[in-house]
């Protein structure tokens, strides 16, 4: 064990650090620029630095860089550190683009890679359906080829930034007499066309970030089918080994973590500060522990990785999604405990968007401590989570299948 | 940057499971533990032939001069194995003449100790919340050592003993100048002792015992995850027998899902405790607070598995003849052992400020 960076980590940091001290914010006249634009600025010098985008290869717009998971944390953390707003990984980039390179042909690769990384082509994500939640084999929402198109009719649920979007992929039923897995296709799709209705779906902290879509005869060209048709279970798998990449930001329960302290000790109870209060201090302080304990454990998964020997963490790769929710949910019911009455007013809309980021309103903890809720089902339910770490880490045996 | 183990620091654990698994298999064990003297000198022997009561000493003095964390992951195979041994104290006292004795001290002291022809242990704890040196009554004047102290892991087997001060201190004392009063320990693998002393004849050591006691939370919180990670295997293998309901318990989702919830709670714990033992010895500025964080969460968290192992393990698990009871006893040792998780936590919010 030797926790010290390389010289070679260190001059890399500095080197990211300085580039990005001078690279944003954009400075003068293209400070005036529309943000879309600033972002696009960024996002081209950051590419040309090998900063952005490593594993993609340079003909469909990527920097490809050679893979490093060091390299990939230090600049995780030093973009995170100054708040560029173009590097946040989008639906498209992190997951759509490298599922295409894996699985998609050159067309695909050519006509949507690029748009994506720059963002002219904005992606939803269309699996969950009213029938097909942690089941999600059992999607129903069906494509019947017509021609050289597929038509589709059905319902998806849960559906991020389908109003921003200007595609969905995703799974559909192509193949109706096989069985459950083998009767999806993995389909690309345009929103923009009669056919697919819209709707937001109101969550229960008011803001509505997720969305209903409704297809009703949409079409799209069976050209649009990654890998081949009824595969589309294989192609979701990868999909979904690329979503880790967007779930469960350590660094965000370490600012949420860092927020609640600072409530803490300016709530005052009976005259001290609640920070001064046992209770308070030992939930805090456990709380402290345990992000600690989830903090070096997945430096344990990284420096495994980086040697090559991503086999040996697969119990922690395994538990950081469910040990994480659990932990998340406990730091922001103790913010709901600390502000008190407070938490019987509904969060303004602006509080309910807020929860990425920790401001020290009242409406804004509520929110985040609904929101949490919401990871233990959002990217494999909890109770999914229990029964393949009991089946896959401590080999017990597997659910009867219904 | 590289956080993990090292091949050798690998074949020092599996070294030490072999020893325990050949010599201490559960059935020895049982006798042991239903000895008169719950201790086999024989055990410790055999782990001194394979360097283990000399890991922590110096090179000069016989040793092999390794790091807390290599000691710590010799703690996490004995906890795993409920070893009745009295490494826990024997490596703090040489830790302690390591870090604070004087040369002659060290000369005088250190050869048989890493031996093992020589026994050392600690006397730490004064009655029953007494663990953090500020409350220490135990006083050295002049070479002069009058006290009282409790839970004093194998005294009556030690040569020698390190006990803690007045003043965040540590002095030196032979068991011979001791008064020891037996004790009805819990874990009978390491049984206790109380100790007194009326001006018997002691030395000064030049270290914190503060410092003494981060070593030895960190060794505690590595016993009990390795004797958590023991329990939740038993555990595993049982409900995978046992049926009820004509299925063996494992079938049941509410059981699958308990030893889920043991595993996803017990494995980022390992994470604490190999970082406070790095911290040690490379960061000491940091292991005072990551000291704590292993030892509050780690042993309550290890104590949270041993209960849910004998649940599972049904009226079965309550009985003495079920080895669940070994590794229960052994926890309920770690996490009381140096202060609850309470007095932890609290040292580990004043440590950050809070």
């Amino acid at each position: 064990m030797d926790l010290r960076h390389s010289e070679e980590h260190e001059q890399f940091r500095r080197e990211v650090h300085a580039f990005l001290k001078d690279a944003w914010p954009l400075r003068g006249e293209e400070a005036e620029l529309p943000a879309a634009k600033q972002d696009a600025l960024f996002r081209e010098r950051a590419i040309e630095r090998g900063y952005m985008y490593r594993d993609i290869p340079k003909r469909y717009g990527g920097s490809e860089q050679p893979d490093d998971v060091i390299l990939d944390s230090i600049l995780l953390e030093e973009f995170t550190a100054s708040g560029v707003s173009a590097s946040l990984p989008t639906v498209g980039a992190a997951m759509l683009a490298p599922t295409l390179l894996e699985q998609g042909n050159e067309d695909q690769c050519q006509r949507f890679v690029g748009p994506t990384l720059n963002q002219e082509i904005v992606w939803c994500q269309g699996y969950s359906e009213p029938g097909a939640g942690s089941d999600l084999a059992a999607v129903s929402s069906k494509a019947v080829l017509d021609g050289d198109e597929w038509v589709i009719h059905g319902h998806k649920v849960w559906t991020s930034q389908a109003a921003k979007a200007d595609w969905m992929f995703g799974l559909f039923r192509t193949e109706p007499d096989a069985s459950k897995h083998a009767g999806l296709s993995y389909l690309l799709l345009p929103l923009d066309q009669p056919g697919v209705e819209i709707t937001p779906l109101r969550q229960m902290n008011g803001d509505a970030e997720f969305y209903e879509v409704h297809f009703d005869g949409a079409r799209t060209s069976v050209a649009n089918t990654v890998g081949e048709r009824g595969e589309g279970w294989k192609v979701s798998r990868a999909t979904l080994v690329h979503e880790r990449k967007l779930i469960g930001d350590p660094n965000y329960i370490r600012r949420l973590l860092n927020g609640v302290v600072e409530l803490a000790r300016k709530t005052q109870w009976e005259g001290r500060s609640a920070l001064a209060d046992p209770g308070i201090r030992r939930r805090l302080a456990r709380i402290g522990a345990r992000l600690q304990a989830q903090e070096y454990t997945n430096l344990r998964q990284l420096s495994a990785m980086a040697s090559g020997n991503a086999l040996s963490v697969m119990t922690p790769m395994m538990i950081t999604k469910l040990h994480s929710t659990n932990l998340t949910q406990d730091l922001t019911k103790l913010a709901f405990d600390l502000i008190g009455g407070d938490a019987l007013v509904m969060p303004t809309p602006e509080e309910a968007q807020g929860y990425t980021i920790p401001e020290l309103t009242a409406g804004t903890y509520l929110s985040q401590y609904m929101f949490t809720i919401a990871t233990s089902i959002a990217g494999g339910a909890s109770n999914i989570q229990r029964n393949i770490i009991g089946e896959r880490l401590l080999g017990l045996p597997r659910d009867p299948r219904p | 940057m590289d956080f993990g183990l090292s091949e050798e620091q690998d074949l020092l654990q599996e070294t030490v499971r072999t020893f325990a698994r050949g010599e201490c298999p559960e059935p020895r064990l049982r006798e042991i533990y239903d000895s008169e003297t719950g201790y086999d000198p024989a055990l410790w022997s055999g782990l001194s032939d394979l360097g283990i009561s000399g890991l922590i000493a110096p090179e000069a003095h016989g040793g092999a001069e390794l790091e807390l964390l290599d000691a710590a992951l010799v703690a996490e195979a004995l906890g795993g194995a409920a070893l009745p041994a009295p490494y826990f104290g024997h490596t703090l006292a040489c830790l302690a003449l390591r870090l604070g004795g004087s040369a002659e001290q060290q000369e005088r002291w250190l050869p048989r100790l890493a031996s093992g022809d020589a026994l050392g242990t600690v006397a730490l704890g004064e009655g029953d919340h007494g663990w953090l040196p500020a409350t220490w009554q135990t006083e050295l004047t002049d070479g002069a050592l009058t006290g009282h102290k409790d839970w004093v892991p194998f005294a009556a087997q030690a040569d020698v003993l390190i006990v803690g001060t007045r003043g965040d201190g540590l002095a030196l004392v032979e068991r011979s100048a001791t008064e020891l009063i037996p004790v009805e320990g819990v874990d009978r693998t390491r049984p206790v002792w109380s100790a007194r002393w009326n001006r018997a004849a002691a030395e000064p050591l030049d270290v914190a015992a503060t410092r003494i006691c981060e070593a030895g939370a960190i060794l505690l919180a590595a016993d009990a995850f390795g004797a958590a990670s023991k329990l939740i295997e038993m555990t595993r293998d049982y409900v995978q027998t046992r049926e009820q309901f004509g299925q063996p318990l494992a079938r049941f989702q509410a059981v699958k899902h308990q030893l889920a919830d043991m595993l996803t709670e017990t494995e980022p714990t390992r994470a604490l405790w190999w970082f406070a033992a790095y911290a040690f010895d490379h960061r000491p500025e940091d292991a005072p607070l990551a000291a704590a964080q292993a030892k509050a969460h780690g042993t309550d968290v290890a104590m949270e598995v041993a209960r849910g192992a004998f649940e599972l393990h049904g009226g079965i698990g309550f009985t003495w003849e079920c080895d669940v009871q070994f590794w229960f006893k052994r926890v309920l040792f770690d996490r009381t052992f140096l202060g609850t998780p309470d007095v932890h936590l609290d040292r580990s919010a004043q440590l950050q400020g809070w």
